[in-house]
């Protein structure tokens, strides 16, 4: 048996030749494996898209009841919200409104602390200090929200009242503030990777120059990595929009039309928990009041993450 | 046959190495290197990869200063004001008002033409637009490139090609007037069309201002300098005249590195 190949292959041989076909032939198992290992990472790329849309068919069928019973404009317009009520308005601005507020004072604190951090971090403090440093912020983000919402409620409201005496028990400045603290290390990390990522020869550049550590932080690092950390900044603004727990706890629940934040204030998330913890029943008008909000917590966040991409299409890293 | 009126050109000396040692934490990466650096002239820096070569013309700026671990021993006198560019008392970023540095890479900033050359002005505390203006105009015409940009100076910068952002970053140099410019393989990473405005520019620049440029390309330090080094393995092998170095080397391992028996 051993003898079958004892000659030199060779192509001009008829039966080397049909050898050679066969080993060009192709390979049933090693295809079937391929299209396996496909059809498993198309699934699982479906899950995700599937429960998007399923979410999203979900919310619009549940809004499209709400609203043969709301006219779209009242919702949009009216300044009460009160759709537990034997007088029942629905105007979506009051809850807007908190959502907001609170974010807005979530980001005024979250963005400049972000970026001054993610400066230090990336361009000031030595490889050491970076590595104990880092991770204890990134530890920062990893607190349950209900933990930070006590935290506003027990520890920042009092502390605010004693500056400002006049500060309800409940309001969205000391939500805000510290759902500002639980955002920082999501923009802090994100900034400072897109900082470290601008190479080194483009600050070597500036120091050549004579400019000093600052001045090539500002103006020559943050313009390069300008794309990375609007999209952290959009990735802060969407976490500030979406976040419950903080704003349930310590914000207080009753709507209220107002831009103030030193008033309490419900947000368009915390309405959410506070229906679907009551026991409404399935169908109701005020049971699909959850899902007219929902969605119109939806398109906020489209349109952020909608100008998050456009801001990183428009100011892509070019070096 | 030499006409007697003719009058021996002696340089004179815009830097000076003295007993230069640098170390990379423990690894001393150049050795006791003296040479002189003269006026309007261009000095280039010639060695196999890992010489020292881009170690030595980096001590000029005290670009080491930015990374921990690294030491200078020894004097770089800068003339007329014979400072120790390397002196404990001296701070890095004066040195670099005065030294310019043009890269390997081209690397303009992510700003608008304009913006990249008035950079070092800027840092200077330079507001007036005028003025601005008018040495911005002045360094892209100095750098061969103000034919090409003059109707795009508010356009990204980043947008032009290898070999104009080469000659914008070496605009962006020459804006400060610098009294030196250090020039580290400026002409690795173009074309050879590119390279060739390159030289002729660094020929243009000697009228005004002192020239030190690390090559690896023999041909380009013959062309373009009036003095050449040679170093290897962090030792400056054989100073003098480029043409004399290349035809006459003293040194058996600088002929054989110019000769392409070795690096």
């Amino acid at each position: 048996m051993l003898l079958v190949n004892t000659h030199i292959m060779s192509p001009n041989n008829a039966s080397d030749l049909h050898q050679v076909s066969d080993r060009l032939a192709y390979n049933a198992m090693r295809n079937w494996k391929e299209r396996l290992i496909e059809a498993v990472l198309l699934a699982a790329a479906t899950v995700s898209v599937l429960t998007t849309l399923g979410i999203v068919y979900v919310l619009v069928s549940e809004s499209i009841s709400f609203f043969a019973s709301v006219s779209i404009v009242d919702f949009l317009t009216d300044t009460q919200w009160t759709p537990l009520f034997d007088d029942a308005h629905f105007g979506i601005m009051v809850l807007i409104s908190g959502t907001l507020t609170s974010s807005f004072v979530a980001l005024a604190v979250a963005i400049p602390m972000g970026t001054i951090i993610a400066i230090y971090l990336s361009e000031f403090a030595d490889s050491r200090v970076r590595e104990i440093a880092k991770p204890i912020l990134e530890l920062l983000g990893g607190i349950p929200t209900i933990v930070f919402g006590y935290f506003a409620l027990l520890v920042v409201t009092p502390i605010l009242q004693f500056f400002i005496p006049s500060l309800p028990g409940f309001s969205l400045l000391s939500a805000g503030l510290v759902m500002g603290i639980m955002i920082v290390p999501y923009i802090a990390s994100l900034s400072e990777d897109a900082m470290r990522a601008v190479p080194m020869s483009m600050r070597e550049g500036s120091y050549a120059m004579g400019a000093t550590k600052l001045y090539t932080a500002i103006h020559v690092v943050v313009p390069a990595a300008i794309s990375g950390l609007a999209a952290s900044y959009i990735l802060g603004i969407s976490r500030a929009v979406g976040e419950t727990m903080i704003l349930a706890v310590a914000a207080g629940m009753q709507p209220n039309l107002t831009f103030n934040p030193m008033e309490p204030a419900a947000t368009i998330t915390s309405f959410i928990v506070q229906v679907a913890l009551g026991d409404l029943p399935h169908g109701s008008i005020g049971y699909q009041t959850i899902f007219a909000a929902g969605l119109t917590l939806l398109m906020i966040t489209l349109v952020f993450n909608i100008l998050g991409l456009w801001l990183r299409a428009k100011f892509r890293e070019n070096y | 046959m030499e006409s007697p009126m003719q009058i021996q050109e002696t340089p004179t000396l815009k830097a000076e190495a003295r007993n230069l040692n640098f170390f990379y934490g423990e690894n001393k990466a150049l050795r006791n290197i003296n040479m002189p650096i003269y006026d309007k002239k261009v000095t280039a820096l010639i060695g196999p990869s890992g010489c020292g070569k881009s170690t030595y013309l980096r001590s000029f700026n005290r670009m080491h200063d930015l990374y921990p671990g690294n030491r200078y021993e020894g004097e770089i006198r800068f003339f007329p004001d014979n400072t120790n560019l390397l002196g404990a008392d001296v701070d890095p970023i004066e040195v670099r008002m005065r030294i310019g540095m043009v890269f390997q890479k081209p690397n303009p900033f992510p700003k608008t033409i304009f913006e990249n050359v008035a950079y070092g002005l800027r840092v200077r505390g330079e507001t007036n637009k005028r003025v601005l203006e008018d040495k911005v105009e002045h360094a892209l015409k100095g750098a061969a490139i103000w034919e090409e940009v003059k109707d795009r100076l508010p356009e990204q910068a980043p947008n032009l090609s290898g070999g104009q952002q080469q000659r914008l970053c070496i605009a962006r140099a020459l804006a400060t007037d610098p009294e030196l410019l250090l020039f580290d393989e400026p002409t690795s990473a173009l074309d050879p069309i590119a390279t060739g405005a390159i030289e002729e520019l660094i020929h243009e620049l000697k009228k005004r201002v002192t020239i030190l440029i690390v090559t690896h390309n023999m041909q380009q330090a013959a062309r373009v300098s009036d003095y050449t080094a040679y170093m290897y393995l962090g030792e400056m092998i054989e100073f003098g005249k480029t043409d004399e170095i290349f035809i006459k080397p003293q040194d058996k391992r600088t002929e054989d590195y110019i000769t392409g028996r070795m690096g």
